[in-house]
């Protein structure tokens, strides 16, 4: 599917994103307002920036890849990242914004008054935004690998560069407007076709998407194969094109591949006929239509376990991300915090009403993916195969266009968050240069990282991004807010007992192969048991180290939930420098 | 001669009421008081907590335990799509709105506590 619409849709993205960064540039002047927007923004503004910085890669493809590769049990990605906003308003969105504090090492220091928890915070911090921007890369390279054929690498290229370049030049004044911006955009993006596809699909007899059947080609299908594919048939089927299937050349007489696994090598161009079923990649359940609608049809191992996993990360990790709580600083006070944050549950959960028809049309529509194993970019391909000519070409391009701005906007909101978390904390480089300097740094890293990874769903890796953030930043902020007693020592093993087993379940996770082995299932959702001892370890050592209680923990306590009209500082020595 | 100017915020800054002075000087009447904030804060955050995401966390358990449940239709959608796609988002929204208002409701309270002189 190589359109030019859709390369024309992603340069105006991109253009458009430089220039409304360029606008902000003006209003940008002095240290302050590179880091916090000078709290000047509004509710609805910095809800939509919110919204825009969060719905990310794994959101507009990624969800409606995994649904449509793996049925309703892959809803509990858009239910956990919705939730998440709930469990972020309830327990940390005033409390967050009282604090003070601009970055997550920020709330660590005011409310532990300690370097070291700094310091572990700020590593975590790190490392989670790392983990989060790789899949926006890999989604980056994909979705201009779907629409114009180019390498994967040009993608994640051209995404680090616009966004080390924009929020370089216009740090974060002109990010919150570029993200609200980003927003609108995305929702129009994944919206407008959405509604011309279901009118198509009504208009064509409202085909059933839950039929009892195997899926099967609707026409003639040629496919391109991205990389080495192992597939399986179930009843024998005609090739044609050009590649090599199993080591055998396929000619111009084509080559029948009977039932069983087949290896199709890489670079391949096959052309399936009309109504033959779909055969399927190897690691994929094969399912009818029916099956796949029903709950816990995806085939994995432990499925109860996987899911309660994947709803305690997102649940609990959305509050750990970095680039959500700088947010909050841009908020007057404790109570706009939490106003903006029920609007933020509002935009997200109407926009996550969308991946899920896109999953469910691509059933009928793009079965082909289910075989080439890129299931991600079902949202991509959906509209020019429903809809022919100009038409589908346009709404193909709109949702390139839509995706693009995704991988730039939270990569954006990302790289501003780290590039200050690198500055502030690990590089100490004070100023406007230490900041432009750290945002190189933050970009190159994980493009680096894009060339070493496996390939794996970008909502799986999201969701990995989110099982981290959720087992060392949540406990801190739930524990840190609510709770007197807790200890620098605490904090530290707390963080560290989560995080550390976490992370190292991430890394092995998307850097090895781990095949089938019965730990695979702990180790690709590791949330349902490091999340619990992330919490118990920090809780439990705090009781143990109670001598280390930081001082004057009750002056925050009040800063941090007292409201700020009462002129109730805790009085006196407020840690509070910021300028 | 009556002068009937209303109360300015500017005085009462410079002489603050009893509660706002107690929590200031961190006494244990203010530690009393702001405790008293806190635990309310808390039991209203995680009780809405668990009633909305503890309705989602049965879902799975639910759909293990009795299977067939997943063949029931409503508005055309299976009933795990009805539920998840359609449902989840109005319960957020009103659990949410509900936290917000008691959440300011009872900021408002201790403000009058604290005030009070």
């Amino acid at each position: 599917m190589t359109s030019g619409y859709a390369i024309v849709a992603v340069v105006v993205v991109v253009l458009g994103t430089i220039l409304v960064g360029a606008y902000g540039l003006r209003v940008s002047r002095t240290t302050s307002d590179f880091y916090v927007a000078s709290r000047t923004v509004s509710p609805w503004w910095n809800a939509s920036a919110i919204g825009g910085e969060y719905l990310s890669a794994a959101s507009f493809v990624g969800i409606a890849g995994l649904i449509f590769a793996y049925g309703p049990d892959m809803l509990w990605f858009p239910v956990g990242y919705t939730a998440g906003y709930l469990v972020l308003l309830t327990m940390v969105a005033a409390p967050l914004r009282r604090s003070g504090a601009y970055t997550l090492p920020d709330f660590a220091e005011a409310r532990f008054r300690s370097r070291g928890v700094r310091v572990v915070a700020s590593i975590l911090a790190l490392a989670i935004g790392w983990l989060y921007l790789l899949p926006q890369l890999e989604g980056a390279g994909l979705t201009l690998n779907t629409v114009t054929g180019a390498p994967d690498w040009v993608g994640a290229l051209i995404v680090t560069a616009v966004v080390t370049a924009n929020v370089m030049s216009g740090g974060m004044r002109s990010i919150t407007f570029v993200q609200a911006f980003q927003y609108w955009l995305k929702l129009t993006a994944i919206t407008v076709p959405i509604v011309f596809l279901v009118i198509v699909w009504q208009v064509n007899g409202a085909e059933s998407l839950t039929k009892p059947d195997f899926p099967v080609f609707r026409q003639n299908t040629d496919v391109s194969f991205q990389r080495q594919t192992t597939i399986h048939v179930e009843k024998a089927v005609l090739v044609k094109g050009t590649g090599s299937v199993d080591g055998v050349r396929v000619g111009d007489t084509g080559l029948v591949l009977g039932e069983g696994y087949h290896r199709i090598a890489q670079g391949a161009e096959l052309t399936f006929p009309k109504d033959a079923p779909v055969p399927h990649l190897s690691t994929m359940a094969h399912n009818t239509n029916e099956m796949w609608s029903l709950p816990m049809s995806s085939g994995a191992d432990f499925p109860l376990y996987g899911a309660y996993s994947l709803i305690i990360a997102t649940f609990l990790g959305t509050m750990g991300l970095p680039h959500v709580i700088v947010r909050f600083y841009t908020n007057p006070n404790g109570t706009a915090a939490r106003r903006t944050t029920l609007i933020v549950l509002g935009l997200l959960a109407f926009f996550y009403l969308m991946p899920p028809i896109y999953g469910a049309l691509g059933r009928v529509y793009t079965p082909e993916l289910l075989m080439t194993g890129q299931t991600d970019a079902v949202v991509l391909v959906l509209p020019t195969r429903m809809i022919d000519g100009v038409g589908g070409e346009l709404l193909g391009a709109l949702v390139a266009g839509g995706a693009f701005a995704a991988f730039l906007s939270t990569s954006s909101g990302l790289v501003v968050s780290l590039a200050g978390v690198l500055s502030q904390d690990v590089l100490r480089l004070g100023g406007v240069r230490g900041f432009r300097f750290s945002t190189v740094l933050a970009g190159l890293v994980p493009l680096a990282m894009t060339f070493v990874s496996t390939g794996m769903p970008v909502a799986d890796m999201v969701g990995l991004a989110f099982a981290v953030a959720a087992s060392s930043l949540c406990p801190l902020l739930m524990l840190g807010i609510w709770s007197s007693r807790i200890t620098t020592v605490g904090a530290i093993a707390g963080m560290l007992a989560g995080g550390v087993p976490a992370l190292t379940a991430g890394l092995v996770t998307m850097f090895a192969d781990t095949g089938d082995a019965w730990y695979e299932i702990l180790l690709s959702r590791p949330a349902a048991w490091t999340v619990p001892l992330g919490f118990a370890v920090m809780y439990v050592v705090s009781l143990l180290t109670q001598r280390h209680v930081p001082a004057g923990v009750q002056r925050t306590m009040v800063k941090l939930h007292a409201p700020e009209n009462l002129g109730l500082d805790g009085s006196g020595s407020s840690s509070d420098d910021r300028s | 001669m009556v002068v009937t100017s209303p109360r300015t915020r500017a005085p009462r800054a410079r002489r603050p009421y009893s509660g706002t002075r107690e929590i200031n000087e961190q006494s244990e009447l203010g530690a009393v008081y702001m405790r008293t904030l806190i635990r309310a804060q808390r039991r209203l955050g995680l009780s809405v907590c668990l009633v909305a995401c503890g309705a989602l966390g049965l879902l799975p358990l639910l759909f293990a335990i009795e299977p067939d449940l997943g063949k029931f239709r409503v508005l055309g959608l299976g009933l795990p799509w009805f539920l998840l796609c359609v449902a989840t988002c109005p319960m957020l929204l009103l659990a949410g709105w509900f936290y917000v208002r008691q959440a300011e409701r009872s900021e408002r309270e201790f403000a009058e506590l604290v005030e009070r002189p």
